[in-house]
C-alpha cells in the first residue's frame, strides 16, 4: 500500500541498491543496480526484504534461502536487456506474478502468438525494449502526470522517434483505406479492440480486502488458503482476502495518456469507492481516447478522522508496529504515518478503493480482435462510456416512440382503408 | 376495352425498380444498424448498407439527369386542379366503385396526390438522408471540411428520415393495389403498360 517505512521490502524493486529508509541518496550513480537489468546469466536474484540487495552471502528470508550469487560471473555476462530482466520486476509488481498489472506476468517470458502477436518466440519475437525504446538509460515509459507517448507520430526506426504507442509504427489508420474502423482510431484506442482480455494465460489479482487479514487458524498461526489450485492463495492471514481471475474483460475509460493519483495525506474527497489511481481525460478532449483498463478493487485502511488513506508500516521486526509482526492496524498505521509525516487520529477504519492498470499488452492476432457489435449495441462494452454517439448503443427513444407510433398509424390506416374495400364490394355485389 | 398505355418507360421501371430494392436494402441495414433488431450483425449490415448508399446515389444522379434531359420533372410541379376530386376519391369514391377522376395519361401520369409526395420525396426526404448519410459517413472528416456538427443530431435527423420513409413505403405499397384490379399498378410499374381509364366524359 505504500512504499514508506517498507523500504526494505518494496525496494527489492523500486529500485536502488540500499534504499532502506529516507535518507536514500536517488542521485547517487553508486546506488543504480546495473545488474538488475543487464545480467544475461538469469543467477542474479534480489532478496525480498534485501533492501535492494542480492544475497552477498548465503540468506533466509521469508522461508527462502537464497545462494550468494557470483558477481563476477555475471558482471563478466552483462550485456542488453531481455523479457527476463524486465520481467523480474515488471511481472511480479505487487509481490507477486500478476498481482498488480493485469497484461504483463510470466506468460510473457515465452509467449505463444495468440498471447502476443509481437513478442511471439516462434515470429516476431519482440522484447520489451522493441517498443520501449531506451536512449542513454532513459527508457520510453509510461504514464505518470506526463503521458508517454505525447505526440501520436509515427518512429519508425528511420524517424529516431520512441516507439512506444501501437501509432509509432502502425499509424493513425492502421485498417484497410476504405475501412470505417480507421474512423474509430481518434476516439478508440487500438489496445480497445484489440486486447479482448487480460490475463489470458495467468491470473490476475482483481480484489484485495486488507480488512480481513490478521486471522488465526486454530493453533493461533497465520495460514493460507488456496482454492482453486490454479489460481493463486486467496486467503492469507497477513495480506487478507485476494481474488484472482483469468481472462478478464477490460473496463474501459476515457484516457489522455496520463493518470491522477491520490497522494500521502491527502483528503479523501467524496467519491466511493476511493480512487487511489485513474485515467485523465474525457471526451471531446483532442487527445482523449477510450482505453482499457483493469481496475484493481480494493479495501484498506483509513483515518475516519483525517480522512485520509492509512499508510501502513507492513514490514518490519515484532513491535516495529509492522503488520505482518503485530496484526494490529492501529499500530501499523500509527508507525507508518508517522514515517511518512502524515496526521494519524489513532481511529483506523477500512474504506473501498480503486486503482486503475491501464492495459497495454498481450496483444493477439487481428482475428481475436473484439469485434464491432461487442460495442455497438445496447449493452456492450461501452455501456459506461459518455460524451459520444455510438450506433447500436444510443437512441432518442422519443424518436423511436414517435417514428414507431408513426408507422403504426399509417399501416392501421391502410388496414382498415383496405378492409372498409373489401366490405363495400361485397356489399355491391350482394346488392 | 380500355386502351392500354405505356406509362414508364424502360429506364423509369429499372430506375424505380433499383432503388426500391435499394431503399428497403436501406431500411433493414439501418434499423439493424440503429440497434432495432439483430438480422446480419453490426458490421455486414455497416457495409451493406454504406455500399448500398453509394449505389443509390449514383442512381440517383443518373436519374435526376434523365428526368432533365427527358423534361420529365415536370410531372412532379403541384397541381393546380382535380386535388379536392383525388382526395374525396381516396376518402369516398373508392368505396362505391366510382372510377379514378384523374384520367392518367403519358403527359401527366401522377396524379394531384402522387405529385405532392414525390415531391415532397426528392426535394426533402431524399436530400435528407443523402445529407445526413454522408455526413454520418465522413462525420471524421468534419474538422477538415470546416463542418461543425454533432453526431447525436445528425444520427437522429437519419432516423427520423428513415422512419418517415417507412410510413411513405407502407402506404405507397398499399396504393398500389387501389387499381383497376389489385395487381393493375405493380403490373405497370414492372412492365409499362397500364391499361387506362378513359377521361370521364
Amino acid at each position: 500500500m505504500a512504499i514508506e517505512s517498507n523500504w526494505c521490502r518494496c525496494t527489492s524493486c523500486h529500485a536502488g541498491y540500499g534504499w532502506k529508509d529516507k535518507t536514500f541518496d536517488f542521485s547517487s550513480e553508486e546506488n543504480v543496480d546495473c545488474l538488475v537489468c543487464h545480467d544475461t546469466t538469469g543467477t542474479y536474484e534480489k532478496v525480498l526484504t534485501g533492501c535492494g540487495h542480492p544475497a552477498y552471502e548465503s540468506t533466509i528470508s521469508e522461508g527462502k534461502t537464497y545462494d550468494p550469487v557470483d558477481l563476477g560471473n555475471i558482471a563478466r555476462n552483462v550485456g542488453k536487456t531481455s523479457r527476463a530482466t524486465c520481467g523480474a520486476c515488471h511481472f511480479f509488481g505487487g509481490g507477486a506474478a500478476g498481482v498488480k498489472h493485469g497484461d504483463l506476468d510470466t506468460s510473457l517470458l515465452a509467449p505463444s502468438k495468440d498471447l502476443d502477436v509481437h513478442m511471439d518466440m516462434q515470429g516476431l519475437n519482440y522484447s520489451c525494449t522493441s517498443c520501449h525504446v531506451t536512449f542513454s538509460h532513459y527508457i520510453t515509459g509510461r504514464h505518470y502526470s506526463e503521458p508517454a507517448p505525447k505526440n501520436r507520430r509515427m518512429a519508425l526506426p528511420k524517424d529516431d522517434g520512441n516507439r512506444l504507442s501501437c501509432e509509432s509504427c502502425h499509424g493513425p489508420s492502421p485498417h484497410r483505406s476504405d475501412d470505417k474502423l480507421n474512423h474509430h482510431t481518434d476516439i478508440v484506442a487500438c489496445q480497445s479492440c484489440h486486447i479482448p482480455a487480460f490475463a489470458r494465460v495467468n491470473p490476475t489479482v482483481m480484489s484485495w480486502d486488507w480488512s480481513v487479514a490478521g486471522r488465526f487458524d486454530e493453533k493461533g498461526r497465520p495460514f493460507k488458503k488456496k482454492e482453486p489450485p490454479d489460481i493463486g492463495p486467496n486467503y492469507l492471514t497477513r495480506k487478507g482476502e485476494l481474488v484472482w481471475a483469468k481472462n478478464v474483460t477490460p473496463t474501459y475509460r476515457w484516457y489522455n495518456g496520463s493518470f491522477h493519483f491520490m497522494r500521502m495525506g491527502e483528503r479523501i474527497g467524496d467519491e466511493r469507492p476511493v480512487v487511489l489511481s485513474g485515467p485523465n481525460g474525457g471526451p471531446g478532449e483532442p487527445d482523449s481516447r477510450i482505453h482499457p483498463f483493469k481496475i484493481h478493487q480494493g479495501v484498506q485502511p483509513y483515518d475516519p478522522v483525517t480522512m485520509t488513506i492509512g499508510i501502513p508500516k507492513i514490514f518490519g521486526p515484532k513491535g516495529s508496529g509492522a503488520y505482518w509482526s503485530d496484526f494490529n492496524w492501529k499500530a501499523s498505521l500509527a508507525a507508518g504515518m508517522m514515517s511518512a509525516g502524515v496526521t494519524f487520529s489513532g481511529e483506523v477504519d477500512f474504506i473501498k478503493t480503486e486503482t486503475y492498470w491501464s492495459i497495454n499488452h498481450m496483444i493477439p492476432p487481428k482475428e481475436k480482435a473484439v469485434g464491432c457489435a461487442s460495442c455497438h449495441a445496447r449493452d456492450g462494452l461501452m455501456a459506461e462510456i459518455a460524451g459520444v454517439y455510438i450506433p447500436g448503443r444510443d437512441r432518442s427513444r422519443t424518436l423511436d416512440t414517435a417514428g414507431w407510433t408513426f408507422v403504426a398509424l399509417s399501416a392501421g390506416a391502410v388496414s382498415v382503408h383496405g378492409l372498409l374495400r373489401i366490405l363495400s364490394r361485397g356489399r355491391e355485389k350482394g346488392e | 376495352m380500355a386502351e392500354k398505355i405505356l406509362l414508364y418507360t424502360r429506364f423509369e421501371r429499372f430506375w424505380h425498380c433499383t432503388q426500391a430494392i435499394l431503399i428497403v436494402l436501406l431500411g433493414i441495414t439501418g434499423f439493424e444498424i440503429h440497434g432495432s433488431f439483430h438480422f446480419i450483425g453490426f458490421e455486414r449490415a455497416v457495409h451493406l448498407h454504406d455500399d448500398a448508399a453509394w449505389i443509390l446515389a449514383g442512381l440517383v444522379v443518373f436519374a435526376i439527369f434523365w428526368h432533365f434531359t427527358t423534361g420529365e420533372w415536370r410531372q412532379y410541379l403541384p397541381a393546380r386542379d382535380m386535388i379536392r376530386e383525388t382526395v374525396r376519391f381516396y376518402l369516398v369514391g373508392i368505396f362505391r366503385g366510382e372510377p379514378h377522376p384523374f384520367p392518367k395519361s403519358r403527359a401527366r401520369k401522377l396524379n394531384p396526390l402522387q405529385r405532392f409526395t414525390y415531391l415532397f420525396l426528392k426535394l426533402i426526404l431524399f436530400p435528407l438522408q443523402f445529407v445526413t448519410g454522408f455526413l454520418y459517413l465522413f462525420s471524421n472528416d468534419w474538422p477538415n471540411l470546416g463542418i461543425t456538427a454533432d453526431l447525436e443530431s445528425v444520427a437522429l435527423l437519419h432516423t427520423a428520415g428513415a422512419f418517415a420513409f417507412i410510413v411513405f413505403f407502407v402506404v405507397h405499397v398499399y396504393l398500389t393495389t387501389t387499381g383497376k384490379t389489385p395487381l393493375a399498378h405493380i403490373k405497370a410499374i414492372l412492365t409499362g403498360w397500364e391499361e387506362a381509364d378513359r377521361p370521364p366524359a
